[in-house]
């Protein structure tokens, strides 16, 4: 079944484009990192991801800035790009249905392959509390690259200066065991998988994620998408005017409904 | 996710899958239980001999209007406005099993939880009403075997849905008179005016009238949903009565009846389960 279904009149090209996409995890970090990107950049949506794997949800645009463009609908994912960019955003706005997150993995990594993206990153989060000692000190974002990306993208990695997720041991405390430490990425959804799977598969592919908890994960998202843009330069020194960054229109009444003042 | 007032609300965009890194290793014992289970979640259409022979032949069916009406209010008002003429015979049925389907009902009530009815007069017109709970995993698989059965060519679809008022969200805080409402989403070739507003970000709609949505989005098929908001807890007359102006909208092909049968209407409200026996 094809996957990947263009929408009206936008030809789909995605050769040497760099792909960034947000893995489903906690406080939904990543995805609000992407919404920022796609708002800001006021990329186009050139198609949708349509599969059986993903709860279905539906909605009004969420990137409206007028009445004209506010009834327009949209799905739980989709394709954004900027060809002047070279850079391709999908969007994933629903969670994975739990038994199909090895399908949708493959899914993704052939749909990858067949896309000829350059590049891809993989926004994520984990759960701060089970940091172990060493994940503790200094900043809260780590990455992970692949072996074919570490090729072409090793001198800039060195560059940005940024620490590489840890692997941690399979069982802490115990050291006269043979077992090599293991990567841990919990509340990270399919990062983890999608990042093994990428090794094997021989994709260059990199995981920036965040060390976080959920609330309101705003300012998180902000710093992900600020740590992104060292890299990928979207925006120039988007640090200097603090709100570069457009927040989208859907990103209002996140905690529910007002309350009504009569209470109080 | 907690709230500033500390009271901890279930958020439907932030379920989290922890797998916890490692995937489970499974058996041979495990893996034939899970296949087992999967075809049992399956999704069956059953239509009667005309409709399945002629689809046998590679004819779909002509469809000019799809109907489809999910929840109660929905599904029971086409029942007392709609059906209650002579004019409609039931053409089939879509059986789903899942963890909410009662083990101890018969053949009968399975067969009416999603039923197909068309019109005797203009066959071009097919209803389909879902009382039943259709699980996250079978939402797609239900559209995808349903719409492969109707010709895509000048086909409308309009789906009515019921939902609670608490799962709407707007800024200005609701009065408790507002309720029932309707709200409108349209895939992007559907043209003309809907019958009510269209839903405000940030509202999302979800289940199986997102699902068909989503469906006719991607392949171009013009659609609208209809989502009815009501603040009581199971199906009511006033509820029901917001969807009249949405199939008003689609002019001949669907007459209403103006004195909806007392009969049919009693039997639907009654339908529910008292849920709580503390004031009885």
């Amino acid at each position: 079944m094809k996957m990947f279904i263009a929408s009206e009149n936008s030809p789909s090209f995605f050769k040497e484009f760099t792909l960034v996409m947000p893995a489903v995890a906690v406080g939904n970090v990543a995805q609000l990192a992407v919404d920022l990107i796609v708002s800001t950049l006021n990329m186009k949506r050139v198609g949708y991801i349509h599969t059986d794997c993903l709860v279905p949800m539906a909605g009004n645009n969420p990137y409206t800035t007028c009445k004209e463009d506010a009834e327009e609908l949209h799905t739980p994912a989709e394709v954004y790009s900027a060809p002047e960019l070279k850079l391709a955003i999908l969007q994933i706005r629903a969670p994975v249905i739990p038994t199909k997150s090895k399908k949708f993995r493959q899914l993704i990594v052939s749909w990858i392959k067949s896309s000829g993206f350059s590049r891809t990153v993989l926004l994520s989060s984990s759960h701060a509390y089970q940091r172990d000692d060493q994940q503790l000190q200094g900043t809260p974002l780590r990455y992970l690259v692949t072996p074919s990306l570490l090729k072409v993208s090793e001198d800039v990695l060195k560059e940005l200066g940024w620490r590489e997720m840890e692997r941690v041991p399979v069982f802490p405390g115990v050291t006269d065991t043979n077992a090599e430490p293991h990567l841990c990425i919990p509340g990270g959804g399919i990062t983890k998988g999608l990042f093994t799977d990428s090794c094997s598969e021989d994709l260059p592919l990199a995981v920036l994620l965040l060390f976080c908890s959920e609330g309101d994960n705003i300012p998180d998202a902000f710093t992900l998408v600020n740590h992104l843009n060292d890299w990928l330069h979207l925006l120039d020194n988007p640090s200097q005017e603090a709100n570069k960054w457009k927040i989208p229109n859907s990103w209002r009444l996140l905690f529910g409904s007002s309350v009504p003042s009569a209470l109080f | 996710m907690a709230t500033f007032f500390g009271e901890v609300l279930s958020v439907f965009s932030r379920a989290v899958e922890d797998e916890d890194g490692e995937e489970l290793v499974e058996d041979e014992e495990d893996e034939q239980i899970r296949r087992e289970l999967e075809e049992k979640r399956e999704v069956h259409l059953h239509w009667n001999s005309e409709v399945s022979e002629s689809l046998q032949s590679g004819n779909k069916l002509q469809c000019s209007d799809f109907i489809l009406a999910v929840g109660h209010n929905a599904a029971s008002f086409l029942s007392v406005y709609v059906l209650t003429s002579s004019s409609w015979e039931t053409v089939g049925h879509v059986s789903v099993w899942n963890e909410r389907t009662k083990a101890s009902t018969g053949q009968s009530s399975k067969e009416s939880a999603c039923v197909f009815h068309r019109n005797k007069d203009d066959p071009s017109v097919l209803i389909c009403q879902v009382f039943c709970y259709i699980a996250d995993d079978q939402l797609f698989q239900w559209t995808e075997k349903v719409f492969a059965c109707l010709q895509h060519r000048g086909l409308n679809v309009t789906v009515l849905s019921d939902c609670s008022v608490t799962d709407y969200m707007t800024a200005d805080h609701l009065c408790t008179s507002s309720a029932p409402f309707l709200r409108s989403l349209h895939t992007g070739v559907f043209s003309g005016r809907t019958a009510c507003p269209s839903l405000e970000q940030p509202n999302i709609i979800t289940g199986l009238s997102a699902s068909v949505l989503n469906h006719c989005q991607v392949y171009r098929i013009a659609a609208v949903v209809y989502q009815c908001y009501s603040d009581v807890n199971g199906p009511d007359s006033v509820s029901m009565e917001t969807f009249k102006p949405a199939l008003a909208k689609l002019g001949k092909s669907i007459q209403l009846d103006s004195s909806p049968s007392t009969d049919v209407l009693r039997k639907s409200v009654q339908t529910t389960d008292i849920k709580s026996n503390l004031y009885i």
